[in-house]
């Protein structure tokens, strides 16, 4: 109830420091149509920088967990079942991720897809089944253990490190498979002057690629909205995840935000990693991802390519029964 | 697409601030300055200089007395500053460190107070760390509680115990080792201008019972020790994992960042410094009892590091400074001390909730937030 991963649960404290303010993120950009949805634009021209550079080297680095090869199961979610007393957020839900590709991980509000990323990344033990990863279970390991093993995530609602620059948000992520302590750091010791060295460099390297290196020293909550949500994305991506799990990473952009963010979604994709991307947005997720599986009340009712999807009778009749019950 | 690039130099404020004033200065310079605000330090209870020293009680001792609040400060500061935090029995780990010193020195044994101080700083962290291992995996409020009750438990096993002396506690404990180098001269005043007096002297580093200005230099010289690997340390993975922790502590641990372990280190750390601290009071007090380590002992060194600016280790220096030198500065007004205390606490809750010098990222937000308003205003129309 009042575990503050809770998606639904509106009055998380980072959310509230950010400044939630969609108009201000690349509306700044000339070629994108500003939308008349009345919503003002921020004038000042710092904010500006949208663009991601995508020629920047951002490749996992190797953390030690076997590599799989291109088109292989690299996770596997095993008839998970998860229940909060009566609520069955997740009923015998299966399906897998391959290496190399984007998963879409879709389906009306309330439909289990948070819960499922929960499960995934140690927030929440299933009630029954389990998820495999790399072939072997991820079984009762911690929330850090599990990001070491490679599977990294972004939040629904923004959760940085509100009070700490865009850098030491990056350097966080990086730090995970670094082992600098007190000892190390006191005696300015080759490791930590090494490691330090590395993540400076790494963090500096994603700041880049997504495009906010002129912001690295910025505090988290002082950066327009979109940069938020682009720095979870580069923090994520620091800590070298075998499988990034992006949590409706679009939310409160607008239409050209949204296919710019497709544009980086299958970037990062080219430069070597596994997204599994949840979104709202149906017609979005048509376009990036590889295969699809939809979620309906904790169930999966359907799994396969977006052509075959958007043809099922079942996804189509779920999310129009859905939105009809919203509008109530 | 264009790639534009954000000028970060055009964002800065116009009128820099003290930090960035003391930042640019050149470095010989800003060496130089650390020298002469050493040698300042170093000398201020021999200056005598008006107003400032203490009139009704011996300024060495004064400044003793707020060098502990300070290394105190400092510790506590890792826990509730740096880690978030709330230890409100702070005091168990300074009485722990005390006593280490009471029962190795006089008590029940004679070691060598050399030998002594590093057995108190690891005992006491040693029950930080039993303290903290089972406490640290619950969340918030129950920490604050149970540490509150560690601070009294402390105090009443002192006092129940015959071991460790019971009500009356621990007296003759001995002076630390000295070593007589050099005698530094005192200023005089009282012919209206400093003149200096060879006669009133005190001796580098000799522990007598009459001049505690030697406490004052080796309680001087440990805090530059903390604070050098205050700074290390923060300025490390140890201290972003430190603070990502006390942000936002599940998206830390599904950042990779093992928190447990880290709010650990902080609790050791602190009870070790606390620790020290302890042990440095006992040093030169020569006598402790149960009543030097009251619950309110707790409360203030915590105000020492809110007052300060929790988080900012030069804030909590002010922060116990402020807490510890003017109840003795103005002792006249003793029996109104609680009084102004609590009025002072409520002003400064008023106009400065951060503390009086708040940690760097509260100001630099702060002055970004302001930036936003006059951009909202449109005043940046350009
Ligand atoms: N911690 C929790 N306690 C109780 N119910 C929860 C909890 N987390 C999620 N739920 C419930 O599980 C269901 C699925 O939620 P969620 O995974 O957030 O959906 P989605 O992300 O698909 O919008 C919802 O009915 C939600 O209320
Ligand atoms: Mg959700």
């Amino acid at each position: 109830m009042s575990d503050p991963t809770q998606p639904t649960s509106g009055d998380d404290p980072t959310a509230a420091a950010a400044t939630p303010d969609p108009a201000g993120t690349s509306a700044g950009t000339s070629s994108v149509p500003v939308e008349p949805t009345g919503e003002r634009a921020l004038a000042d021209p710092a904010d500006e920088v949208t663009d991601i550079n995508p020629e920047v080297d951002i490749a996992p680095e190797d953390i030690g967990v076997p590599v799989v090869s291109e088109g292989e199961r690299l996770l596997e979610v095993d008839e998970v079942t998860l229940r909060f007393g009566g609520v069955v957020a997740l009923n015998e839900v299966s399906f897998h991720i391959n290496k190399g590709e984007i998963l879409g991980l879709i389906g009306p509000n309330g439909a289990g897809k948070t819960t499922c990323f929960n499960v995934m990344t140690g927030v929440y033990q299933p009630t029954s089944g389990g998820v495999r990863y790399l072939g072997k279970p991820l079984g009762k390991r911690k929330k850090f253990q599990i990001t070491k093993l490679g599977i990294a995530r972004t939040f629904q609602n923004i959760r940085l490190f509100a009070n700490m620059t865009a850098l030491e948000n990056v350097l966080v992520g990086v730090d995970a498979h670094h082992s600098t302590g007190v000892v190390s750091a006191m005696f300015r010791l080759p490791k930590h002057r090494r490691e330090e060295a590395q993540g400076y460099a790494r963090a500096l390297e994603l700041l880049t690629f997504m495009g906010l290196d002129g912001k690295a020293d910025e505090l988290a909550r002082n950066l327009p909205y979109g940069d938020q949500r682009r720095l979870e994305i580069a923090r994520a991506l620091a800590t070298s995840p075998q499988l990034l799990c992006l949590d409706e990473p679009a939310a409160g952009f607008n239409p050209a935000e949204k296919a710019k963010l497709m544009e980086l979604i299958r970037t990062i994709r080219d430069q070597g990693y596994t997204v599994l991307l949840i979104e709202h947005d149906m017609k979005l997720v048509m376009g990036v991802t590889d295969r699809i599986v939809v979620l309906e009340f904790g169930r999966k009712i359907a799994e396969g390519s977006p052509a075959e999807i958007r043809d099922n009778p079942a996804v189509i009749a779920a999310y129009l029964g859905v939105d009809e019950e919203d509008a109530s | 697409m264009s790639t534009t690039t954000s000028t970060p130099a055009a964002r800065k404020p116009t009128s820099p601030g003290f930090r960035e004033r003391v930042t640019n200065l050149p470095k010989a310079v800003k060496i130089l300055l650390w020298v002469l605000f050493a040698i300042f330090l170093f000398l201020l209870p021999l200056l005598n200089i008006p107003f400032i020293t203490t009139e009704g009680s011996d300024f060495g001792g004064v400044l003793f007395t707020v060098a502990t609040y300070v290394l105190v400060a400092l510790g506590l500061n890792i826990v509730v500053g740096y880690a978030g935090l709330l230890d409100l029995g702070y005091v168990g780990f300074y009485a722990i460190g005390a006593y280490t010193i009471g029962v190795l020195t006089s008590e029940h044994a004679h070691m060598s107070w050399v030998v002594v101080v590093p057995i108190a700083i690891v005992i006491a962290m040693i029950s930080g760390i039993i303290l903290g291992a089972p406490t640290l995996r619950v969340r918030g409020d129950y920490l604050a509680i149970v540490t509150l009750g560690f601070g009294e438990i402390v105090r009443l096993t002192l006092v129940n115990s015959e071991w460790l002396g019971g009500a009356q506690g621990i007296s003759d404990i001995p002076k630390p080792p000295g070593f007589e180098l050099f005698e530094v001269p005192s200023i005089d005043w009282s012919s209206g201008a400093p003149v200096v007096d060879l006669d009133t002297t005190s001796t580098f580093l000799k522990f007598g019972i009459n001049d505690f200005v030697p406490y004052y230099w080796l309680a001087l010289g440990i805090i530059s020790l903390v604070l050098l690997f205050d700074i290390l340390v923060k300025s490390s993975r140890v201290g972003r994992a430190w603070e990502a922790t006390r942000e936002d502590e599940d998206a830390a641990e599904l950042m990779g960042v093992p928190t447990f372990r880290f709010k650990l280190l902080a609790f050791a750390l602190g009870a070790a410094i606390g620790g020290l601290s302890g042990a440095l009071f006992a040093t030169k007090a020569g006598f402790i009892s149960p009543d030097s380590f009251q619950l309110l002992l707790s409360i203030l060194f915590l105000a020492a590091v809110v007052v300060g600016g929790a988080g900012n280790r030069w804030g909590v220096i002010v922060g116990a400074i402020v807490v510890s030198y003017f109840p003795e500065r103005f002792r006249e007004f003793a029996d109104f001390r609680v009084l102004v205390f609590g009025l002072a606490l409520m002003l400064l809750a008023i106009f400065r909730p951060q503390g009086l010098l708040p940690p760097r990222r509260t100001v630099r937000a702060k002055r970004a937030d302001e930036r936003q308003a006059v951009l909202e205003e449109g005043e940046a129309s350009v």
